[in-house]
C-alpha cells in the first residue's frame, strides 16, 4: 500500500501560486481558508526560494496527538483526515501543528460553526466516497477517482509532486541525479531512506548550487 | 486517666503518622495515552462504483498518475 506523501521542489517552484488556486478551486474552499499557500524565503533578495506547504500528513501526527475529542484518523495510505462532525474547533491542533495546515473558518459552507479545515490530499473525509455531504464537508475526491491531488497535478514546473513516497522520492532523486545538486535540501534520504540494495546518489562536483 | 493518656498517645501517633505521610513522594506527572479515533468510519478509495472494490486496480491508476509526475519518464529521456 502506498504511503501517500507531498514533496516540493524548491529548486522549481516559482511561487505562481497555481496551486493555491488549484486547490480552492477543486474543494471550494471559502475565503479565509487556505488549505496550501506559499512561502517564500528572502523573498525579492536574489537566490529567494520558494516552497508550497500544506498538511503534510504527518506519520507521526502532532494534531492528532493533542484533540482532545480523537477527530483525527489515518487512512490506510497514510493520509491524515479528520471527523468535522466530532472536532469542536478547540484549536489546539492548529498550536501543535509546524506547518500551520489546520485553518479555522469564520463563515460559510466548511465552518458556521468554525471547524478545523485542512489539506485532505483530496482524499475527502468519513463520509461515503465522493458524495455531496463528503464534497460539502471536506471537499473533492480525487483520491477516490484515482487521480492525484489537484495542486500537485496542477503545478505547472512539477515543483510540487504528490503520491507515493517511495516513488515520488524516486522521481525527486532522480531530478537531483541529472542536475547535480539539491540532495541536501529535504534529505530525501533521510525522510525515505535510500532505495533498496542501493546508495544514495551523491551530489555530483561542479554543480550549481 | 490512664485510659486517657493512652487513648492521647494513640491520637498524637496517629496524627504524626498522618503528618508524615503529607511528607512523601508522589508522581505527580500525568501518563499520556494515545486517543482512539471516536468519529465515523472512512470507506477505502478504491470503494467507489467506479472501481468496485477493486483495490489493484486503483492502486495502479494512482501509480500511473504518479509516475506521471516526471518528465524524465514521460519523455522517455531517463528511464
Amino acid at each position: 500500500m502506498a504511503r501517500m506523501k507531498f514533496i516540493c521542489d524548491v529548486n522549481r517552484c516559482i511561487e505562481c501560486n497555481g496551486c493555491v488556486t488549484a486547490c480552492k478551486n477543486a474543494n471550494d474552499v471559502p475565503w479565509g481558508v487556505n488549505r496550501r499557500r506559499v512561502v517564500t524565503i528572502n523573498d525579492g533578495v536574489p537566490g529567494e526560494r520558494s516552497v508550497s506547504v500544506a498538511c503534510m500528513h504527518c506519520s507521526d501526527a502532532p494534531c492528532m496527538a493533542v484533540c482532545p475529542v480523537d477527530c483525527f484518523f489515518r487512512q490506510e495510505d497514510g493520509v491524515v483526515l479528520h471527523d468535522k462532525d466530532l472536532c469542536i474547533g478547540c484549536g489546539y491542533c492548529f498550536y501543535a501543528c509546524p506547518f500551520g495546515a489546520p485553518q479555522f473558518p469564520q463563515a460559510g459552507a466548511f465552518g458556521l460553526r468554525g471547524k478545523m479545515d485542512k489539506c485532505t490530499f483530496c482524499s475527502g473525509g468519513p463520509e461515503t466516497n465522493n458524495s455531496a455531504e463528503e464534497f460539502a464537508k471536506y471537499g473533492a475526491n480525487r483520491i477516490a477517482e484515482g487521480k492525484l491531488p489537484a495542486c500537485a497535478e496542477m503545478c505547472s514546473t512539477k515543483a510540487l509532486l504528490g503520491g507515493d513516497g517511495d516513488v515520488i522520492a524516486d522521481i525527486y532523486r532522480q531530478r537531483v541525479f541529472v542536475r547535480g545538486k539539491g540532495s541536501e535540501v529535504w534529505g530525501w534520504a533521510t525522510a525515505y531512506g535510500p532505495p533498496k540494495g542501493q546508495p544514495a546518489p551523491a551530489p555530483q562536483p561542479g554543480g550549481k548550487s | 486517666m490512664r485510659a486517657a493518656r493512652a487513648l492521647a498517645a494513640a491520637g498524637l501517633a496517629l496524627a504524626f503518622t498522618l503528618g508524615l505521610s503529607g511528607c512523601g513522594e508522589e508522581q505527580h506527572v500525568t501518563v499520556y495515552q494515545q486517543g482512539k479515533y471516536k468519529g465515523k468510519p472512512d470507506s477505502p478509495p478504491w470503494d467507489s462504483p467506479q472501481w468496485g472494490g477493486k483495490e489493484a486496480q486503483w492502486e495502479q491508476a494512482i501509480n500511473r498518475r504518479t509516475l506521471n509526475q516526471s518528465e524524465y519518464t514521460r519523455a522517455g529521456q531517463g528511464g
